[in-house]
């Protein structure tokens, strides 16, 4: 099999088959927090994909030239925290001063993902699966685009339940939480399709 | 015994690579923040309202330290905000006139024109039943969009129509961007003239669908010695730079539209509906 099927068919697995939001169930808090309108959601999703391919490189680098040398792989989770929450840091500082308006931008979002379950997710997913580096950083960013997607579909439904006749008891968190259970049910529509 | 050196060792070591990395970068990406902007953030109030046409407080903040906008431009925090950011600035104090929002029309005295049951929102009705449900086509319609945007909790929809508590009200204006007929206007807080109503139809017409509205009489305008209020396209309209207050339009209109009470009514004593 060529790179690029191996490749190709780990994106497809990240976006639909095994979306981090809808089928896996990491990262809800931003998605139930951050999807009240489309543009801001979409800001979210964008920082999101940045993160977490930075992270999946980051992490794959200290996991096999100093955690498997050292035969630590059981601090792995402890040790992601600590590098990804340094590198968001690290990144929000370089923004600020090199690209102020990008910063602008994600600039609120970024510190809120430091600790997103979904970013220590796809680093440890990454060393389970026994990806490699490329396989790794390109399983990052579509798991960030999988996450963008679902975001921005919930949150295209959320502004039209806003205007909606619903009975009092329902408005709100309980319809947003039973949409989202429908998303994710829609989404089981991909999972047994294997991609070669 | 090893393994727990190591671990301790790793992770000690990688907390504090990180965490001069970190110093170091925060010497090197310093980006400088003028001292000025915190105190001008925290003189005004944070509701981000918008009611001076920039994103948010932190954006007026960051225009007036630019010299883009002018101070006094946030209602909500009123001559309290401006002196203390004139203070920061190091420039006179302009006095701010308060303006208070204010609901042009008494209520659904005018009768309905159909039955509306579709989303209860202003712009939604607007758009369904063309030009709204009721047969007055500037009355207030009573849905509250105006006490959705309210971030003061100044305007309630009391008996069908809309009501403003001026004592609460800051100025943000949103309630008057949202009004889909504009029957919200701004007026000085000290307003002690105000006219009710904004119907611009003749009075012939006016009197069929509503007991309460303008008519379009004159009585106002040949009452006032001062050349204040006039009826213009069928209103009677007040010029506040002429009105010198003295209430003579107030004590003869048929329909008791002209009253200082109109602006600061109790909100329990609105007139009750009667369709």
């Amino acid at each position: 099999m060529s790179i690029f099927v191996t490749l190709f068919a780990i994106s497809l697995n990240a976006i639909l088959a095994e979306n981090f939001i809808l089928v896996k169930f990491l990262g809800i808090c931003p998605f139930m927090g951050v999807s009240k309108k489309l543009d801001t959601s979409l800001g979210m999703g964008l920082a999101v994909i940045f993160v977490m391919a930075l992270a999946s490189a980051a992490t794959w680098a200290v996991n096999e030239f100093l955690l498997v040398p050292l035969s630590l792989a059981y601090m792995q989770t402890v040790v992601f925290i600590l590098v990804i929450a340094a590198l968001v840091q690290f990144v929000e500082m370089f923004l600020q001063k090199a690209l102020p308006a990008l910063y602008q931008s994600l600039g609120i979002y970024l510190p809120l993902i430091t600790t997103n379950c979904a970013v220590l997710g796809v680093a440890l997913l990454n060393i389970q699966n026994g990806y490699t580096f490329l396989e790794s950083v390109v399983y990052g960013i579509t798991g960030g685009i999988g996450f963008t997607l679902a975001i921005v579909l919930f949150s295209s439904i959320r502004e039209r339940l806003e205007d909606c006749d619903c009975p009092k008891a329902f408005k709100g968190f309980p319809l947003a939480l039973i949409a989202a259970g429908l998303l994710a049910l829609s989404f089981m529509g991909f999972s047994g399709f294997k991609v070669f | 015994m090893e393994k727990i050196l190591y671990a301790i060792g790793v992770l000690g070591v990688l907390g504090a690579v990180f965490g001069g990395i970190l110093a170091v970068a925060s010497r090197i990406f310093a980006v400088k923040v003028d001292e000025r902007l915190p105190k001008l953030t925290g003189a005004l109030p944070g509701a981000n309202c918008g009611g001076c046409g920039f994103a948010g407080c932190q954006a007026y903040a960051q225009a007036v330290l630019d010299g883009k906008a002018a101070i006094g431009l946030c209602a909500a925090g009123g001559a309290e905000a401006a002196k203390k950011m004139s203070e920061v600035m190091g420039v006179e104090t302009a006095a701010v006139e308060r303006k208070v929002a204010m609901v042009k029309c008494r209520g659904q005295h005018h009768l309905p024109k159909g039955r509306y049951e579709g989303i209860a929102d202003c712009r939604a009705a607007m758009f369904v039943t063309g030009n709204g449900p009721t047969a007055c086509p500037s009355g207030c319609l009573g849905f509250g969009t105006c006490e959705t945007v309210c971030k003061f909790d100044a305007i309630h929809v009391v008996g069908g129509v809309a009501r403003v508590d001026a004592d609460k009200c800051t100025g943000c204006m949103q309630c008057v961007d949202v009004c889909p007929r504009k029957v919200i206007v701004p007026v000085t807080y000290d307003s002690d003239i105000v006219i009710a109503c904004s119907n611009h139809q003749r009075g012939a017409y006016t009197r069929k669908f509503c007991d309460i509205g303008c008519v379009g009489c004159h009585l106002c305008e040949k009452q006032c010695d001062y050349d204040a209020i006039h009826v213009i396209n069928n209103l009677a309209t007040i010029d506040y730079s002429k009105c010198v207050s003295c209430g003579r339009c107030a004590a003869v209109c048929p329909r008791q539209l002209i009253s200082d009470s109109n602006l600061r009514t109790d909100m329990d004593a609105v007139p009750a509906m009667h369709r």
